[in-house]
């Protein structure tokens, strides 16, 4: 699964490395923590590769919980087990939540006036935009799809339509598309592997 | 946060918050601000914990704040305990308060969601060779790409879609556009917006 070429793959080198790596993630992710996550973990240090990104989101995401919790208890628990998963969700959650709540007692009173109003929404229209991106920036990744490009395309655009254009509850369109889609990777494998297995 | 109640929590509705927290906690899917309408049914309309500005300036803040979204969850916890201890202006009781609001609302939201997630990531990664662990990853990768377009632009159409708010599109389009193509640091762009929104261009 690593398609790191050359020699080890990077990888956190202690539990202080992982805490302060995802709060520094965290620090950096204002309106969601998504787009610094991609930038930091798959370009920048390196400890997921695209493809694995993908998987591991699909999986944060498909499970309960704020998905970018449940992305860095994955990366902390496979480094470092289960100290880790806590240390992982440790550096996700304190400091934020400490600011969070210095937010909101010290500023309790001017969050009604225009001028925060404003920044909120040009912050939200930037934020709107990271998400955007960061799902343009990994179409490339589905080309290595066991599926087949045509299909990847057919997929995504019925999960878009479905859940931009038609509001259709999400739960629906993974049990629905998501489950068409993991039947045909089924059997896409495994005519791989009888491929493999005659050869 | 401007107009808050004052409440007088037994600790039957303590522990009624925490167990409509963590009843919610699964439910949780795709984040849990999919929950949030429950949320506010619950802490609002039906237990009158909360005021309405109380509750929707806490999920603002929240994504306004840097960090996860999930801490739009313990800002609700805070004003329950606020509003049960005082008011900011009574003192000490009404910050214990507070935090233990935080304390509970937060594990509650938590601790079942991440227990499941910790174990089946967990079997899922030992798992990973086996054809339908497989599958299912490969399957969903191009619905995952179609969920983070889609996020975007509902939340760039969550302030209307008509044709008034072309600054607002075009600032999504253009750091949609930049987050693809460039490596311009993220938080330049969150600043941009900002700075942009406060002048009222936005």
């Amino acid at each position: 699964m690593t398609a790191h070429q050359n020699g080890a793959s990077p990888r956190p080198n202690s539990l202080v490395d992982l805490f302060w790596s995802f709060t520094r993630l965290a620090l950096q992710g204002f309106g969601g923590v998504l787009a610094i996550v991609q930038r930091e973990l798959v370009e920048e240090k390196q400890w997921l590769t695209p493809e694995e990104f993908i998987e591991d989101w699909a999986v944060a995401q498909i499970l309960p919980g704020p998905n970018v919790v449940n992305l860095a208890m994955m990366i902390g628990d496979r480094y470092f087990g289960w100290r880790g998963a806590l240390t992982a969700v440790a550096g996700m959650l304190t400091f934020p939540l400490l600011i969070v709540l210095a937010l909101a007692a010290v500023f309790a009173g001017i969050s009604d006036s225009p001028g925060v109003q404003g920044a909120l929404r040009g912050m939200g229209a930037v934020a709107a935009g990271l998400i955007a991106g960061t799902g343009l920036k990994l179409i490339s990744s589905l080309k290595k799809n066991i599926m087949g490009a045509p299909v990847c395309w057919l997929l995504s655009a019925i999960t878009f339509i479905a859940i931009a254009l038609l509001h259709v509850p999400l739960a629906w369109v993974v049990l629905g598309a998501g489950t068409l889609a993991c039947v045909w990777a089924y059997r896409q494998l495994g005519k791989v592997q009888a491929r493999v297995g005659k050869e | 946060m401007s107009a808050s109640l004052t409440l007088n929590l037994t600790l039957t509705d303590w522990l009624a918050l925490l167990s409509h927290f963590l009843s919610l906690s699964l439910l949780a899917i795709g984040g849990a601000i999919t929950t949030a309408p429950d949320m506010h049914r619950y802490l609002v309309i039906e237990q009158h914990w909360l005021s309405d500005s109380q509750f929707t300036s806490s999920i603002a803040l929240a994504q306004a704040a840097p960090g996860p979204n999930i801490l739009f969850v313990a800002l609700l916890g805070w004003n329950v305990g606020l509003n049960a201890g005082g008011g900011m202006g009574a003192g000490v009781l009404a910050w214990v308060y507070a935090l233990l609001g935080v304390v509970i609302t937060m594990t509650g939201i938590m601790l079942p969601s991440t227990t499941l997630t910790f174990v089946a990531a967990r079997w899922g990664h030992q798992n990973r060779e086996r054809q339908w662990v497989r599958a299912f990853k490969q399957g969903l990768a191009p619905i995952v790409v179609a969920l983070l377009l889609a996020t975007g632009w509902i939340l760039a159409t969550g302030h209307g879609s008509s044709l008034n708010n072309w600054p607002m599109w075009l600032f999504t389009g253009v750091s949609a556009l930049l987050v693809w193509r460039t490596r311009l640091h993220l938080l330049w762009l969150l600043a941009a917006g900002g700075l942009s929104g406060w002048l009222g261009w936005v």
